[in-house]
């Protein structure tokens, strides 16, 4: 008798979920499970450690790469014809074309997604609207980008809309920089009204009816009140929406592509160039891979890297943002 | 306080103009997302009409098919449409299939590590992993694919005696199912991940503290337990990442090869170093053949297929989700 309760269960204390830190001889061990269990446990060990060698591999090896290849005088010169990979300049019109339509398709898709936000939580009625809203704002994230892009050659080959391109004899051919960002824009829209929604609802009701006792309209209320406490929300909503604008290849590959310079049209200065067809890094990396019609892999690791690095500071970013706003605290009930 | 923000508080701000403002805002990009659903719809019609459901038959080559219907469209002659798709469709099934079962195994492990076992150090590292991988454009991917993957598979993995067994009908030269699968995985494998381990750790403690003071040990807690409860999010999670290697079309079309051919598993193991090509890289391959309108037909008859299955995988995820909605976690 007194050999059976010699040895107890392990006692598991909760792991609880309010202190994530439990004490080391809080936790119980594995040492008490059965085999299969130690195994399953032995697979997520080994399965975590293979996702961080993946991305300490992708990381390790484009920057071994990106150094050996990539020569400053890249950044600054454009692609030029060449036969031989020294020869064809570097892929200035690219990084800029990146920048380009990251800023013209956030710019396009901040207001409408904290627009559409707004509405969602602040207003929301007739409740039925909110309701498709709701669904279109999903439907619309789980659109491929090569329909959205598909779509785009639709919109934008359209005469009505061919002052946005090159065209001739009266055909449009819906390539440019206005095409690409406003499909682009489509794309980073979803993230921006999830990401501002969830701080706007994270804000308690009273916040909003203190400021209607002192007088202050809805919309002021908004303005000055809502959407300013919700600013990191909003900010993580565009970094995610950047990202994923400078990462996407086919809708440049379709809307903007077949070119690896800037093609401007006419000749007022910003809009020549945003009418014509450009290229992106993204573009010039699909290209210059093996696979592509450029085939050159030396510049391809080069570009490769700058992308990468535009990520890397964007997940920075997306990081410090976070911790921010963790330090600035939350609502009080 | 009038006079002290008149813009703000005048007539051109009222709130009964901001409603209506941001209301025809909505309905605005409502009505974008049912234009571009008609658009593609009505674009494709030329084609679906012609083939009938043999359009996701099998029988002859597609690509032959796709240039008879480019050139037809180019010259004053009939109209080509005969088109059947089986070899695309398949393609996008085997490596959609392919990828989203082996990335549910380890996403489902490396969610419960996350947030049950790892150490506070461990899950300091994978949580950033974790959106770092999910955040690496596709096109790098692609490009890794193209020139570390491809040529170790087609140098290493596949042999002389292998290549020389279907030299006649396709050459293996490492662009293939295995190098699509491995890479699509470790794109939609963050994905879900993410979304599994919040449905996780949504699920009430008292459950978790219930199992556990029963004396089941914390494995089993974990998966009786909270992985059951958490269904909902893995079905959500899952959805969307089927959606995401359905439509994904720039890397896929790097490292697949690009060829029309669809790879039989009957054929034994050798038909994961086989090449083939899914439906929205077909997309981007012939995306110079817009112009002949028979073409066009064409290839907006395969986004309205990628279209339609994207649509049909959220309403099955939203079937489960509510069928699923009497465990009691949300997702």
């Amino acid at each position: 008798m007194e050999a059976s309760i010699a040895t107890p269960p392990a006692a598991p204390t909760p792991p609880g979920k309010a202190p994530r830190q439990p004490t080391k001889d809080a936790v119980e061990g594995s040492a008490t499970w059965r085999l299969s269990d130690r195994i399953g446990l032995a697979i997520c060990w080994a399965l975590g450690l293979l996702f961080c060698a993946i991305a300490v591999a992708i990381v390790i090896y484009l920057m071994i790469k990106g150094l050996t290849y990539l020569k400053p005088s890249m950044l600054v010169t454009p692609a030029t014809a060449g036969f031989s990979q020294s020869q064809s300049g570097g892929f200035s019109d690219a990084l800029l074309g990146t920048l380009i339509v990251a800023v013209m398709g956030i710019s396009l898709a901040l207001p409408v997604g904290i627009g559409v936000a707004v509405w969602l939580v602040e207003y929301g009625r007739p409740t039925a609207l909110a309701r498709v809203t709701e669904s279109t704002i999903e439907a619309i994230a789980g659109i491929p980008s090569i329909v959205l892009a598909l779509f785009g050659t639709v919109i934008f080959s359209s005469t009505t809309l061919g002052f946005l391109s090159r065209s001739s004899e009266g055909v449009v051919f819906g390539r440019s920089f206005f095409a690409a960002s406003a499909m682009l824009s489509l794309v980073a829209l979803p993230l921006i009204v999830a990401s501002t929604r969830e701080g706007l609802s994270a804000i308690p009701q009273h916040v909003r009816e203190a400021s209607y006792a002192i007088g202050k309209t809805k919309i002021a209320t908004t303005r000055r009140i809502l959407l300013p406490a919700a600013r990191p929300q909003v900010a993580t909503g565009a970094m995610l929406g950047l990202g994923r604008i400078i990462g996407d290849t086919a809708v440049i590959v379709v809307l903007l592509g077949a070119t690896q310079n800037f093609a401007p049209v006419g000749s007022t200065f910003p809009f020549n160039y945003l009418r014509g067809a450009g290229t992106t890094l993204t573009n010039f990396v699909y290209e210059a891979s093996p696979t592509g019609n450029l085939n050159q892999p030396e510049k391809a690791y080069a570009a490769a890297f700058v992308l990468l690095l535009l990520v890397l500071a964007l997940n920075a970013a997306v990081d410090v943002v976070h911790r921010r706003a963790r330090k600035a605290g939350t609502w009080s009930h | 306080l009038n006079e002290e923000y008149p813009s703000e508080y005048g007539p051109k701000w009222s709130d009964q103009r901001v409603e209506r403002m941001l209301g025809a805002l909505v309905c605005a990009v409502v009505g974008l997302l049912l234009a571009m659903i008609a658009t593609v719809f009505v674009r494709a019609w030329p084609s679906f009409a012609h083939n009938g459901l043999s359009w996701f038959g099998a029988g002859g080559s597609v690509e032959e098919q796709l240039n008879q219907i480019y050139l037809s469209g180019l010259g004053g002659a009939e109209f080509v449409y005969t088109f059947h798709g089986w070899q695309l469709i398949w393609s996008t099934i085997l490596i959609t299939g392919g990828a989203v079962a082996i990335a549910l195994f380890c996403s489902l492990f490396v969610s419960v590590f996350i947030v049950e076992f790892a150490p506070e150090w461990m899950r300091n590292v994978l949580q950033p992993v974790v959106r770092f991988l999910a955040s690496v454009p596709s096109v790098i991917y692609g490009l890794l694919g193209v020139l570390i993957l491809v040529p170790f598979i087609g140098n290493h993995l596949v042999t002389e005696p292998q290549k020389a067994s279907v030299a006649g009908v396709i050459s293996l030269s490492g662009y293939s199912l295995l190098a699509a699968v491995l890479i699509l995985t470790v794109m939609i494998a963050p994905l879900m991940v993410s979304i599994f381990s919040d449905g996780l750790r949504a699920v009430r403690p008292g459950w978790l503290e219930g199992s556990l003071a029963l004396g089941v040990n914390r494995w089993r807690t974990i998966w009786k337990i909270a992985v059951r409860t958490g269904r909902p999010a893995i079905v959500a999670g899952t959805v969307l990442a089927v959606a995401r290697a359905i439509g994904e079309a720039v890397m896929l079309a790097m490292v697949s090869g690009s060829v029309a051919f669809a790879p039989n598993p009957a054929d034994g193991l050798i038909f994961i170093y086989e090449p083939s090509r899914p439906l929205a890289p077909t997309i981007v391959k012939n995306i110079d053949s817009l112009g002949s309108p028979p073409a066009n037909a064409t290839l907006f008859a395969i986004a309205a297929v990628l279209l339609f299955s994207a649509a049909l995988f959220s309403l099955t995820g939203w079937v489960a989700r509510r069928a699923m909605r009497k465990y009691g976690a949300t997702a």
